[in-house]
């Protein structure tokens, strides 16, 4: 039965947190909408372009922490077995995909009137594009097996070997000549950003945040809903089969 | 030792194999993984004419001249430069002073004949009167080569 | 008037801006839609399992005093 007591701490959790994570995402991302495309400069180089920064940025910070997550949640679940952890990991991985995503083609969108070009090869952008493969070749490993445990079993050790991506992408612009620039927030000696343009990137920063947080606790419900749903199925056979 | 500490440890030595190789790859490679050179890489290390490369640099001031369809400029990352001649449609971050990075090869008569040009931008994002009241006060920072 | 203008035009860029934060929001929607219409279903077709088997629980019972 101890198996079942953490889910139920989970579901407990989930309900209290929800309206508080879903009610944020919508306050900052609402405000956080507005100081982006109304309430703040434009850019001196850049002009109005530059506001396509104001999702690209997030989506891409929020692609790398969700895997940073599923690797964390997928380490659990292979050393203590954790019930909870596996869920938590097959739940992260769709938003990460998704977050990635959109990294990649709002990129491309800045890219082509700043840039000229839509797509290069450089470093940042192709291990990017690699971190949106593991995500997808995550999620269809784990359903490539009859047996869940095993499909769980294969995504975690993907996970956790694709980490090495992770680094690869934040340093990439530090380590090698690429056509992107370099880090303006997170780099030492502060943010290279005028604060009347940090103010909607954070905004929508922790606007994402809230929103995964929200998306995470319903998936992790549909997962829980759906291992005692095959457990409930089991019984029912194992049942019939005993009456007969 | 407990199965689980062995499956922690198991996990943690992986990961530290996987990171090790990752590295030594990736140093080793590291020359193909660069999106670009310098000039002054490519005086230290002279490219066959004709090989198709690609040069990063700054685009010196004054040195872009527009001659009807083409435009001549100068890339230098402060140390070398590179003459450099193209025709075709300019990004619109393309300007004086500004991060560049050309496609193409190299001609005859020492110029490099760009087939392709990329603006490069840096991390800097602030307002333009902000940029004015930095460069009116003499706190405005030149932006570095790459 | 003006400055709404001024905003659609977004500089020269809306071609570029627009799509961008249109994507956005269709992607970060879609996904929200769909991990809630999953947690409907599953909690639904969960609460009825658990409802049989209760009611096949009470029958059983029922039938044995």
């Amino acid at each position: 039965m101890h198996r079942y007591a953490n889910p139920a701490r989970f579901l407990r959790l989930a309900k209290a947190i929800l309206p508080y994570s879903s009610g944020l995402a919508v306050l900052l991302l609402g405000s956080g909408l507005w100081f982006a495309l109304v309430g703040s400069p434009a850019d001196y180089q850049q002009g109005d372009s530059m506001r396509i920064m104001y999702v690209h940025v997030p989506s891409a910070w929020m692609g790398m922490v969700c895997y940073v997550a599923m690797a964390i949640f997928s380490a659990m679940a292979l050393i203590w077995k954790h019930p909870l952890a596996d869920l938590l990991a097959r739940a992260t991985a769709p938003v990460g995909a998704a977050f990635t995503l959109l990294c990649l083609v709002t990129g491309s969108l800045w890219g082509k009137p700043m840039w000229g070009t839509w797509w290069v090869w450089d470093a940042r952008l192709t291990s990017m594009l690699i971190l949106l493969f593991l995500y997808l070749g995550y999620m269809a490993l784990i359903d490539a097996f009859d047996d869940p445990e095993r499909g769980s079993k294969a995504g975690a050790i993907l996970a956790l070997v694709g980490a090495v991506n992770i680094p690869v992408i934040k340093f990439s612009v530090d380590w090698w000549n690429t056509l992107h620039q370099p880090a303006s927030v997170v780099k030492m000696g502060g943010p290279a950003i005028d604060p009347s343009m940090l103010l909607p990137l954070l905004l929508m920063a922790f606007g994402f945040k809230a929103y995964w947080v929200t998306v995470l606790l319903l998936r992790g419900r549909a997962e829980i809903a759906a291992q005692k749903i095959r457990v409930l199925r089991l019984a029912q056979v194992h049942a019939s089969s005993q009456g007969e | 030792m407990t199965r689980k500490q062995r499956r922690l440890y198991f996990v943690l030595l992986g990961l530290l194999a996987l990171g090790a190789a990752a590295t030594l790859v990736l140093t080793a490679i590291s020359d193909s993984l660069v999106y670009f050179y310098t000039p002054s890489d490519l005086v230290a290390k002279p490219q066959p004419e004709g090989r198709r490369m690609r040069i990063g640099g700054l685009v010196q001031d004054h040195s872009v001249i527009r001659d009807g369809k083409s435009v001549t400029f100068v890339v230098t990352d402060l140390v070398q430069s590179l003459p450099v001649t193209y025709a075709g449609i300019l990004p619109d971050l393309f300007r004086e002073g500004q991060g560049v990075v050309v496609e193409g090869k190299m001609g005859p008569d020492g110029r490099f004949l760009a087939a392709e040009v990329l603006a490069k931008h840096d991390e800097k994002y602030m307002p333009k009167d902000v940029a004015d009241a930095l460069k009116k006060s003499g706190q405005w920072k030149e932006p570095k080569a790459n | 008037m003006e400055s709404l203008h001024a905003l659609f035009a977004m500089g020269g860029y809306a071609g570029y801006v627009w799509p961008a934060y249109g994507i956005s929001v269709v992607v970060l929607t879609a996904v929200l839609a769909i991990s809630l219409r999953q947690v409907r279903r599953r909690e639904a077709e969960l609460e009825q399992l658990q409802g049989a088997r209760r009611g096949r629980r009470n029958g059983a019972a029922g039938a044995g005093s």
